[in-house]
């Protein structure tokens, strides 16, 4: 990007006071769900977020967007602290969920992501049966009583509307399964555990429009029970399905705000000239 | 040409021919050899223009050069007889004034001295010739009653005496130790004395029956001519089985031929391993590969868990991995050194000092022995299994690790419930060639627990039943000792070549099963979405 526009961006930024959190919809207010607060991550030296300040509502679907590397899936990683798988990654700030800091490192990490559901930008069930995908959240866990599992397994994949498709071949391969299949069984065992928030990484890039379609009417489906966080490339999807939209780029957040307002009447320029395709 | 790249598909094509012919030639060699040993050949009478006439198995000719510098063609011919001289002779053709296939030529396979080859020429009982009597006939009738009493015979040996044999040594350890004690024992002795007493007399009891048993076979002998007219007596006990070669349907040579495959594949070895069958050869083979396989897959398994899974990245890590696959190029004899000196010496003379003490200085473990020599053949395999572990573990997609992860499961169960069953096709990848290489292996085998004769197998009816510090056969130190280090060299090729093919075979049936595992388990647990 020419320094010059980057210089303009910066000063965008400072004129116009950011704003982090959506505090009021027509319907009443929003209760927080996670607040992210002056988080900074590094990949060894270099960094890749820079103070971000987010407040993600629940019971709603919140679209991160923005350019290739502009840091909004690493930024969805650390809601789960999958980050920390990464080598040499150092991370500042604070992730409150429920109000409390995932980053205390008093934490059980696995506890966590127990309570957060992720969907991967490639489909990435487990070399299992269909039954032993779903219930490998719940048997991880301990759980070992069939009659419970065949309860989740059934409700999860209604919830993620693959049982009819699936409730015949539960015990066939889940690798036998069509791409927009295996996303919604990837669905099908994130909900499975019953978690607090969903984190989507792009769920729906490597399908076709029909399977697309499927997976954003299941995630409007969700959202009534499930704080959803998504990140994606594609702009008609996030206006589509989301309600709230934080507009990355090169590791900042440069705005944030109602979705019909992000698309219709940006405030910072920047975001407009992304939105309308005109760059990224 | 170059721009098509054909002369590569040339180049490439010639070198995997190259192999397949080499491969096939291989194994064309081995299986026409080792096919043909147990067919009953026919047996040619040969009259030489100097008189003696001799009669034998014309087995291959060949031409050499005579002292005029001529061309000379020669026969090899088996005549048998060992007592009487070398079994094998050379014949030159020139020399041969006539052939012919006398009908009624026997072979009889000996217990001592090998196959004799000649003419029933009576029947001798307790040392007198039967009068008048049909030798053939007396033959057929008596042969199979020494036979019963010779299996019955070997049968109390093999159980009840070889029982009786283990309880009274230990018996007189104690004793032994007993009598070395500083407080008075006596009572004790005389206790132990008694029960001793009671398995002599069993012992004998079962002595007498043997006698009693091979009196009636002993009787019995067959009288003989060989071609130069000598006539001998080949007792019944001595005798292995007879048949006429030249007076034979299809079917009866092909009975005799699955007769002896069947004794080849159960039978134990005779006459220095160059006769008879192969079968706790066979045994020992299958059971060190399989008791390798166990023991070298966890182990490896594991190391290559911890190496792709927990260990970080850096110098140390790449120095281990350099080592590991090292390891694979040491010469196999220097694993059987390590074997020797660490397993054997240092870990077997440390379990007979800690719990077989009263009988040292006989070693029980401290020698070579079953369990010895799967031992080192685990670790010479292991760099095998290692290796295809560590790339199996590499080749789960990253996603699906991530995805067990975001789950709440720990790395140890996604480890245990989503990387090592996607992983374990490779494993069994890398089991098939461990059991390859260790199947085949001889060297490190030689000093580790492979004995010439071992009759004794580690799996039997006595009291523990599994005996690993026993020493085995094994078919790769067969051949090795049957082809190089029999003093008939000529006798006992065909037994190699045999022996060959059925290691081959044992193998390949190994190789089999596991690749069937395998592909079981593929279709279980097939990983990569898409």
């Amino acid at each position: 990007m020419p320094e010059e526009t980057k210089k303009r961006v910066e000063s965008e930024v400072q004129m116009k006071s950011l704003k982090t959190s959506i505090a009021e919809t027509p319907e009443g207010t929003y209760a927080t769900c996670i607040d992210i607060k002056k988080l900074n991550l590094y990949y060894g030296t270099k960094q890749a977020l820079y103070d971000i300040s987010l407040t993600i509502p629940r019971h709603q679907v919140t679209a991160f967007i923005g350019p290739s590397g502009c840091g909004k899936s690493t930024l969805l990683r650390c809601l789960n602290r999958m980050n920390d798988l990464v080598d040499n990654v150092r991370i500042d700030g604070e992730v409150l969920i429920d109000s409390k800091n995932i980053y205390n490192p008093e934490l059980d990490v696995i506890n966590l992501r127990k309570n957060i559901g992720m969907v991967f930008q490639k489909s990435n069930p487990f070399p299992k049966s269909i039954y032993e995908n779903v219930a490998y959240g719940l048997r991880i866990a301990g759980i070992t009583n069939k009659k419970i599992l065949d309860e989740v397994v059934e409700s999860s994949l209604k919830g993620a509307a693959l049982w009819e498709e699936a409730k015949d071949r539960l015990n066939d391969s889940a690798l036998g399964l069509s791409g927009g299949q295996q996303q919604r069984l990837c669905i099908a065992r994130a909900i499975a555990i019953k978690p607090e928030v969903i984190l989507m990484d792009e769920p729906a890039s490597a399908l076709d429009p029909i399977a697309t379609g499927k997976i954003e009417e299941l995630i409007l489906q969700l959202k009534d029970r499930y704080t959803i966080v998504i990140v994606t490339h594609n702009m008609q999807q996030a206006a589509r399905i989301s309600d709230l939209t934080a507009f990355f780029y090169l590791g900042k957040l440069i705005e944030y705000d109602k979705t019909r307002t992000i698309f219709m009447n940006p405030t910072i320029k920047q975001t407009e000239d992304y939105v309308t395709g005109r760059f990224g | 040409m170059f721009t098509r790249g054909e002369a590569f598909v040339w180049l490439t094509g010639s070198a995997m021919g190259l192999c397949l012919v080499l491969v096939f030639g291989l194994i064309f060699v081995i299986v026409i050899n080792g096919m043909g040993m147990f067919w009953p050949h026919q047996v040619t009478e040969f009259k030489l223009k100097e008189g003696p006439v001799y009669v034998g198995i014309h087995t291959r000719s060949e031409v050499v050069k005579d002292e005029q510098g001529g061309k000379l063609e020669r026969y090899q011919v088996k005549v048998g007889n060992r007592e009487s001289g070398a079994d094998f002779m050379w014949m030159d053709v020139p020399k041969v004034e006539a052939k012919a296939i006398p009908k009624d030529v026997i072979v009889l396979e000996r217990f001592e001295y090998g196959d004799f080859i000649g003419y029933v020429s009576g029947f001798q009982q307790d040392g007198v010739l039967v009068p008048g009597a049909d030798a053939k006939a007396l033959l057929a009738e008596k042969l199979p009653q020494a036979q019963e009493a010779f299996k019955k015979v070997s049968h109390i040996q093999r159980g009840e005496m070889e029982n009786i044999a283990t309880k009274v040594n230990k018996l007189k350890l104690r004793k032994d130790k007993l009598a070395k004690a500083t407080s008075d024992k006596s009572q004790e002795i005389a206790k132990l004395d008694a029960q001793l007493a009671v398995l002599l007399a069993e012992n004998n009891k079962h002595s007498a029956r043997i006698l009693d048993l091979n009196k009636d076979p002993a009787r019995y002998g067959l009288v003989v001519k060989s071609a130069d007219g000598v006539e001998r007596v080949v007792p019944m006990p001595n005798i292995v089985r007879y048949y006429y070669p030249n007076d034979m349907s299809f079917f009866q040579k092909t009975g005799h031929y699955g007769a002896k495959v069947w004794e080849f594949l159960f039978a134990e070895p005779r006459e220095s391993n160059t006769e008879g069958g192969v079968y706790p050869a066979i045994f020992g083979t299958v059971l060190m590969t399989l008791l390798m396989s166990v023991a070298v897959t966890p182990f490896g398994v594991l190391t290559a868990f911890y190496l792709g899974e927990y260990a970080k990245d850096g110098i140390f890590l790449k120095l281990v991995r350099i080592a590991v696959n090292n390891l694979a190029g040491v010469p196999s004899i220097v694993f059987g050194v390590f074997g020797l000196g660490f397993l054997v010496y240092g870990v077997g003379g440390g379990i007979d000092r800690l719990f077989y003490s009263d009988i040292l200085p006989t070693p029980t473990f401290g020698t070579g022995g079953l369990i010895w020599a799967s031992l080192t053949l685990a670790l010479l395999t292991l760099p095998v299994v290692i290796v295809a572990t560590e790339e199996s573990i590499a080749a789960v997609p990253r996603g699906v690790k991530e995805g067990s992860l975001a789950m709440g499961a720990s790395k140890f169960q996604t480890i245990l419930k989503v990387v090592l069953p996607a992983s374990v096709p490779g494993i069994m990848t890398g089991v098939i060639l461990a059991i390859a290489r260790g199947a085949g292996e001889v060297a490190p085998l030689m000093i580790t627990g492979v004995a010439k004769m071992a009759t004794e197998l580690p799996l039997d009816g006595n009291a523990p039943y599994f005996h690993p510090e026993r020493k085995i056969m094994h078919l790769g130190f067969h051949i090795y000792d049957v082809g190089f280090q029999s003093p008939n060299i000529e006798a006992s090729k065909p037994m190699v070549f045999t022996t060959a093919l059925l290691l081959l075979v044992i193998v390949l049936a190994l190789n089999i099963v596991a690749i069937v595992i395998r592909d079981h388990v593929k279709k279980k647990y097939r990983t990569g979405a898409f």
